[in-house]
C-alpha cells in the first residue's frame, strides 16, 4: 500500500531521486566523528521549540495586562501546560548551548574552509537569530526579572554607534519598555524570526546535504586524508542520532518535572529594579564584561568600546572562512586555534562571574 | 484689597488688658536714632516698597524698610504670611497710624509696639476669638483657640506669670505665619513634633519644670514617628493628636483608652470591656500606655503576649497567679495560630513554586491571615475563652490551606511517578535502537 | 577491518532476537507516541475553569442587588466588592484593604465601605477617609449589560 502511494506521488513530483540521494548519503567516520551529532541535536531542539511554541500560542496573551496571568494559567490550570512551558524554556537554553558547541566544534575542525564558507556564515547568522529568539522570548512572561533585563539589554543596544538610538526605539516601540515592547517582541518571536530562521535553516541544511560532511585534517596539519571509513546516513547514522534525540527528550522531561522553570513575579514598572538583574546566560558574557570596562577609555565611551569589541568578535567569527587563508590550504595556523580558545575562555569566565560575583 | 479694620485707627479702643499701658519708652531713643540714620541711608537708594499694590502708602513698611537690617526682617518674613495675604497690616496688630509720617505714626493711642510675651495670646485673640471679625476673612476657622489655651498648662502657667511657656507666636511664628495645612507651616502635622520639641526637647530650657525632655527623641523612634516623619502618612498621630494643641494637657489616666481609641477603635472597645480597664483605672495605671508606652510606641509583636522573655504580662502577673496562667494560655494561642498560618503559607508557596495549581487555596487562605489579625485585636479583651473563639477557626483555616498545599505536592509526586512510563518507553526505544544498530553492523556499534 | 558497514544483517542475528528488538522498539515507540499524543490532546482541549487573566467577570444580576447594599465577589485570584449605592448606581473596587490586606465589607448603616480588622473606612469612590489605610481601594470598571453586572479591570 505504501508502494502504491509512493508511486502516485512520485509520478507527479519525481521525488525518487531525492530519496535515492538520501539513501546513499554517507557520513565519514573518524576520531572527531562525534561532533557531527551536534547540528542534528540543535535542529531537534528547534523542532521542539516550534511544537511547544505553537502549543503555548493557544493560550498565551501578548498584552501587558494579561501576559503574566496567561502563563500562570498555562502552568497551573491547563493539563500538561507545566510540561509544555518548562520544556519550551529549557529547550531554548539547551538549543543555544548546543548551537555554541556546534559552532566551536566546526570552528576547531575548520569545516568552514572552502567550499563551505556560506554554510558557516549562514550558521553564524542562525546563531545570532537564535539569540534573538532567546532575547525576545525572555520578555514574554512579563515578569520582573525579564522586564529589567530587557530594559538593560535595549539600553546597551542604544549605545551602538550611529544606529543604536533608532534600534533601541524600534525594539522598545517607544522610549521605555512598555506593553508595546511586549507586543513587538511577541510579533518578532512568533512571526518574524521564525520566518527568517526557517528560510536560512533550510538553506543551511541544503548546503550541508549538497556538499556532504566535511572531514578534519590531522593536527600535524598538512595532509587531508580521504576518509577511510564511512557510514550510511540512513539508517546507521540516523538511528544513532535518534538515540541522542530521544535522550534529549528524556532530559527535557526530567528537567520539566524536577527543575521546573520559574514564573517569578509580575512586572511593576514603578517598582525599583531588584538586585541581581541579569540577562539570559548566553548574553552574560557580554553584559558582565561591560561591567569591567571603565567609563571612558582613551576618550571614548567605555560601553561603546565594549560593543564595538563584541562587534569585532562577531565579525571575526563570521568572516573566519576568509580570514583563515591557511585552512583552505590544509594548514592549521596557531592564531586561529588560540583565538578560538581565547574566545571560549573569555565567555566561560564572564558567564561564571555573572553568576558567582555579579556585582 | 485692604479690608477696613475696626481694631485700628483713631476709633480704636484698647481691648481686654492694658495694651495702652505698654511702655515703649526704653526702645524709643534707640528707635529714634535708628530712624534718623535710616532716612539718611534711604536717600541714597530707591527700593521698591513691599506693599500690596494699590495700597495707600504705609509708613510702617516704608520706614522699617528704609532702616533695614533687623528692623526690616518682619517685612522679609511677611512675604510668605497668611495675614499679609488677607490684608492684615502692621498697624492691625501693633497699633499706630500708618498714614502719619515718621515717629508720629507711633504716637497714637493704643500703639502696642512690640508686645510682651504675656500679652501675645490676648493680642491674637482680639481677632481670632471674634467670630464677626473672622467671618470677614475665614468663616470656617475656629474661634475658640484662646479659650482652649486658657485651660491648657501653657495658658494656666502664663496667667500665673511664667513667660517661659509657649505662647501663640512660639508655635505659629510671628510675621511668617502659614495655615496649618501648608506643608511649610510650623504647625503642619509633619512638623508639629519638631515645634513642640523645640522647648520640650531642650533639657536646659526645661530644667526648672521637672518633666522629661526625651519625648521628641522617643517619638521619633516610635512607629507613629516613622509613619508620620519618614513616610509622611498623615493618618499617624503627632503630639497634638493626643495632647491637644491649644488646650495642650496630658490626658488623664482614665481617658487614655479614649485618646488612643480615636484611631484604634477596636482595641479600645475590647479594652473597655476587659477586666484590665477597671483594674488599671483603680490602680491609676495609664491604660494603653501601661503596656504600649506613650511616646516610644513600637510595632507590636506576638511575643508581647504571654510569659516568655519579651512578654509584657509578666511585668505584673507573678508566676502561678491566675493572670499568669491566662497570659500563658493567650500567648500560646497566638503563637499557635501564627505558626499554623506560617506553616500553611510556606506549604502553599512550596507547592506553587513547584508549579502546582493552588490559586483557589491561596484565595481561601487569606481568611486565615485575617483571623490572625483579628486575634491580635482580640487579645485586648484579656479573656482566653474569647480569644479562643477567634483563634480556633483561624487554626482550622490555616490547616486547611496546609492540607491543600500538601495535596498539590502529592499531585506533583504522581507526575513524577507517571512520567516513568514515557521515560521507560524512551529507554525501551533507545535500547531497541542500539540493538538494531548492532544487529545491522554486525556487532560494531 | 576495511569496508563499509552495510545495512545487512550480521552473523549473530536470529529471528528471535530480531523479533525482540522489533517488540521493544515498536512497543516503546507506541507507548512514547501514545503518551505524547495523550498529553497534547489534553492540553489542547480548553479547561473548564476560565482563564484568570480574563479581564472581566459577571458579578451578578441587577435584580439581586438592593439599593444601599454590597457584595464580595471573586475577581481573578482576588476578592472584589460590588456596591449598589442609595441612588442605584453600581460601583466596584478591589476588596483588599490597603492597610494589611484584610477583605473589606459594605456597611449599609454607614453607607460606605469598612474594614473590620482595624476600623478603616473608605468612601464610595474608594478613597480612604478614616483609620489606618494609607491608600484608596483600587477601582474596577462596572458596566451593566442587560441583566448582568459586569466588572472588569480599570482601563
Amino acid at each position: 500500500m505504501w508502494r502504491a502511494l509512493f508511486d502516485w506521488v512520485d509520478s507527479r513530483l519525481q521525488i525518487a531521486p531525492v530519496l535515492a540521494f538520501l539513501r546513499h548519503k554517507q557520513v565519514p567516520v573518524h576520531r572527531h566523528f562525534y561532533w557531527y551529532y551536534l547540528g542534528g541535536i540543535t535542529l531537534f531542539l528547534f523542532a521542539i521549540q516550534v511544537a511547544t511554541g505553537i502549543l503555548l500560542l493557544l493560550y498565551y496573551k501578548p498584552t501587558a495586562e494579561a501576559a503574566f496571568e496567561s502563563v500562570q494559567y498555562i502552568i497551573t490550570k491547563v493539563p500538561f501546560g507545566w510540561l509544555v512551558r518548562s520544556t519550551h524554556s529549557w529547550a531554548a537554553n539547551l538549543m543555544i548551548f548546543t548551537a555554541f558547541l556546534h559552532l566551536f566544534s566546526v570552528f576547531f575542525l575548520k569545516s568552514y574552509r572552502p567550499p563551505r564558507e556560506m554554510t558557516w556564515m549562514s550558521g553564524m547568522v542562525l546563531l545570532f537569530l537564535a539569540m534573538g529568539f532567546g532575547f525576545s522570548g525572555y520578555l514574554l512572561p512579563w515578569n520582573e526579572l525579564a522586564f529589567f533585563a530587557t530594559k538593560v539589554g535595549t539600553d546597551i543596544t542604544g549605545a551602538v554607534p550611529l544606529v543604536g538610538g533608532f534600534m533601541k526605539t524600534f525594539l522598545r516601540g517607544g522610549e521605555d519598555v512598555t506593553g508595546t515592547t511586549l507586543t513587538r517582541f511577541f510579533g518578532i518571536h512568533v512571526a518574524v524570526l521564525p520566518m527568517i530562521f526557517t528560510s536560512l535553516l533550510v538553506a543551511h541544511l541544503l548546503m550541508v546535504q549538497r556538499q556532504g560532511m566535511s572531514t578534519p585534517f590531522t593536527s600535524e596539519g598538512h595532509t587531508v586524508p580521504t576518509p577511510s571509513r564511512e557510514m550510511p546516513f540512513f539508517p546507521n547514522f540516523f538511528l544513532r542520532e535518534a538515540v541522542l534525540w530521544l535522550g534529549t527528550l528524556a532530559l527535557l522531561l526530567y528537567l520539566s518535572i524536577f527543575l521546573p522553570w520559574e514564573l517569578g513575579v509580575k512586572v511593576d514598572p514603578f517598582a525599583s529594579a531588584p538586585a541581581g538583574i541579569r540577562p539570559e546566560w548566553f548574553f552574560t558574557f557580554m553584559s558582565q564584561s561591560l561591567k569591567y570596562i571603565p567609563g571612558t577609555v582613551l576618550g571614548m565611551d567605555g560601553e561603546v568600546l565594549g560593543i564595538l569589541g563584541f562587534g569585532a568578535g562577531g565579525a571575526f567569527l563570521l568572516l573566519v572562512p576568509f580570514l583563515d587563508w591557511w585552512a583552505g590550504k590544509g594548514r592549521r595556523h596557531p592564531f586561529f586555534t588560540w583565538a578560538g580558545i581565547g574566545i571560549i575562555a573569555f565567555m566561560l569566565t564572564m558567564i561564571t562571574l555573572a553568576y558567582v560575583k555579579p556585582y | 484689597m485692604r479690608v477696613p479694620d475696626p481694631c485700628v485707627g483713631p476709633g480704636f479702643t484698647p481691648g481686654r488688658g492694658g495694651r495702652g499701658a505698654i511702655r515703649a519708652v526704653p526702645a524709643a531713643p534707640i528707635l529714634a536714632a535708628a530712624v534718623v540714620l535710616g532716612l539718611l541711608v534711604a536717600g541714597r537708594e530707591a527700593r521698591a516698597l513691599d506693599q500690596p499694590a494699590g495700597e495707600k502708602p504705609d509708613t510702617c513698611v516704608a520706614c522699617h524698610q528704609a532702616v533695614g537690617g533687623p528692623m526690616a526682617k518682619p517685612l522679609e518674613d511677611r512675604k510668605a504670611d497668611v495675614h499679609a495675604t488677607k490684608g492684615v497690616s502692621c498697624a492691625d496688630c501693633h497699633g499706630g497710624d500708618p498714614s502719619r509720617m515718621d515717629m508720629d505714626s507711633m504716637k497714637v493711642k493704643g500703639f502696642v509696639g512690640r508686645p510682651s510675651r504675656r500679652d501675645v495670646p490676648r493680642l491674637c485673640a482680639r481677632c481670632h476669638s471674634d467670630g464677626a471679625r473672622m467671618r470677614q476673612t475665614n468663616p470656617a476657622l475656629r474661634t475658640d483657640q484662646f479659650a482652649q489655651y486658657q485651660t491648657s498648662i501653657h495658658g494656666k502657667r502664663l496667667a500665673g506669670g511664667d513667660t517661659k511657656v509657649a505662647v501663640c507666636t512660639d508655635c505659629h511664628g510671628v510675621h511668617s505665619i502659614l495655615p496649618a495645612n501648608h506643608v511649610q507651616s510650623r504647625v503642619h502635622p509633619v512638623r508639629v513634633a519638631d515645634t513642640c520639641g523645640r522647648c520640650h526637647g531642650d533639657a536646659e530650657y526645661m530644667k526648672a519644670y521637672k518633666i522629661p525632655t526625651d519625648q521628641l527623641a522617643l517619638y521619633r523612634e516610635s512607629v507613629h514617628g516613622e509613619l508620620l516623619l519618614k513616610r509622611q502618612d498623615l493618618a499617624a498621630p503627632t503630639c497634638s493628636k493626643c495632647h491637644g494643641n491649644h488646650g495642650a494637657f496630658p490626658p488623664e489616666v482614665t481617658s487614655i483608652a479614649g485618646v488612643c481609641g480615636q484611631c484604634h477603635v477596636i482595641n479600645k472597645d475590647l479594652f473597655l470591656e476587659s477586666r484590665h480597664h477597671t483594674v488599671f483605672d483603680r490602680m491609676k495605671l495609664p491604660e494603653c500606655v501601661t503596656c504600649h508606652s506613650n511616646h516610644k510606641i513600637v510595632r507590636t509583636s506576638d511575643d508581647m503576649v504571654g510569659v516568655g522573655e519579651k512578654g509584657i504580662c509578666i511585668r505584673c502577673h507573678a508566676a502561678g497567679s491566675p493572670g499568669y496562667k491566662a497570659a500563658d494560655q493567650m500567648g500560646k494561642m497566638i503563637a499557635g495560630l501564627s505558626a499554623a498560618v506560617h506553616k500553611g503559607e510556606a506549604k502553599l508557596a512550596e507547592a506553587e513554586r513547584a508549579g502546582m495549581e493552588v490559586s483557589d487555596a491561596k484565595y481561601e487562605f487569606q481568611n486565615a491571615r485575617v483571623a490572625l489579625i483579628k486575634a491580635r485585636n482580640e487579645v485586648h479583651v484579656f479573656a482566653p475563652d474569647r480569644l479562643n473563639k477567634v483563634v480556633g477557626p483561624g487554626i482550622e483555616l490555616a490547616e486547611k490551606g496546609f492540607r491543600a498545599g500538601q495535596e498539590a505536592l502529592e499531585e506533583l509526586g504522581y507526575r513524577k511517578q507517571w512520567s516513568l512510563i514515557p521515560l521507560a518507553a524512551i529507554l525501551a526505544v533507545v535500547v531497541g535502537l542500539v540493538l538494531q544498530i548492532r544487529r545491522m553492523e554486525g556487532g560494531r556499534g | 577491518m576495511e569496508g563499509r558497514p552495510t545495512g545487512g544483517t550480521g552473523a549473530r542475528s536470529a529471528p528471535g532476537r530480531r523479533g525482540f528488538i522489533e517488540l521493544i522498539l515498536g512497543g516503546g515507540l507506541l507507548t512514547l507516541l501514545g503518551s505524547m499524543l495523550y498529553s497534547v490532546v489534553r492540553y489542547v482541549i480548553p479547561p473548564k475553569v476560565a482563564d484568570a487573566g480574563l479581564a472581566s467577570v459577571v458579578a451578578g444580576k441587577v435584580k439581586d442587588f438592593a439599593l444601599n447594599s454590597g457584595k464580595i465577589f471573586r475577581f481573578g485570584n482576588r476578592p472584589g466588592i460590588l456596591v449598589r449605592t442609595q441612588g442605584g448606581e453600581f460601583r466596584a473596587f478591589s476588596a483588599i484593604c490597603t492597610h494589611l490586606n484584610c477583605t473589606v465589607q459594605y456597611r449599609s448603616d454607614l453607607e460606605h465601605i469598612w474594614c473590620a480588622c482595624h476600623n478603616g473606612h473608605f468612601d464610595l469612590v474608594g478613597k480612604n477617609i478614616a483609620g489606618p489605610p494609607p491608600r484608596p481601594l483600587d477601582p474596577l470598571e462596572v458596566v451593566v449589560r442587560g441583566e448582568d453586572v459586569v466588572v472588569s479591570k480599570k482601563a
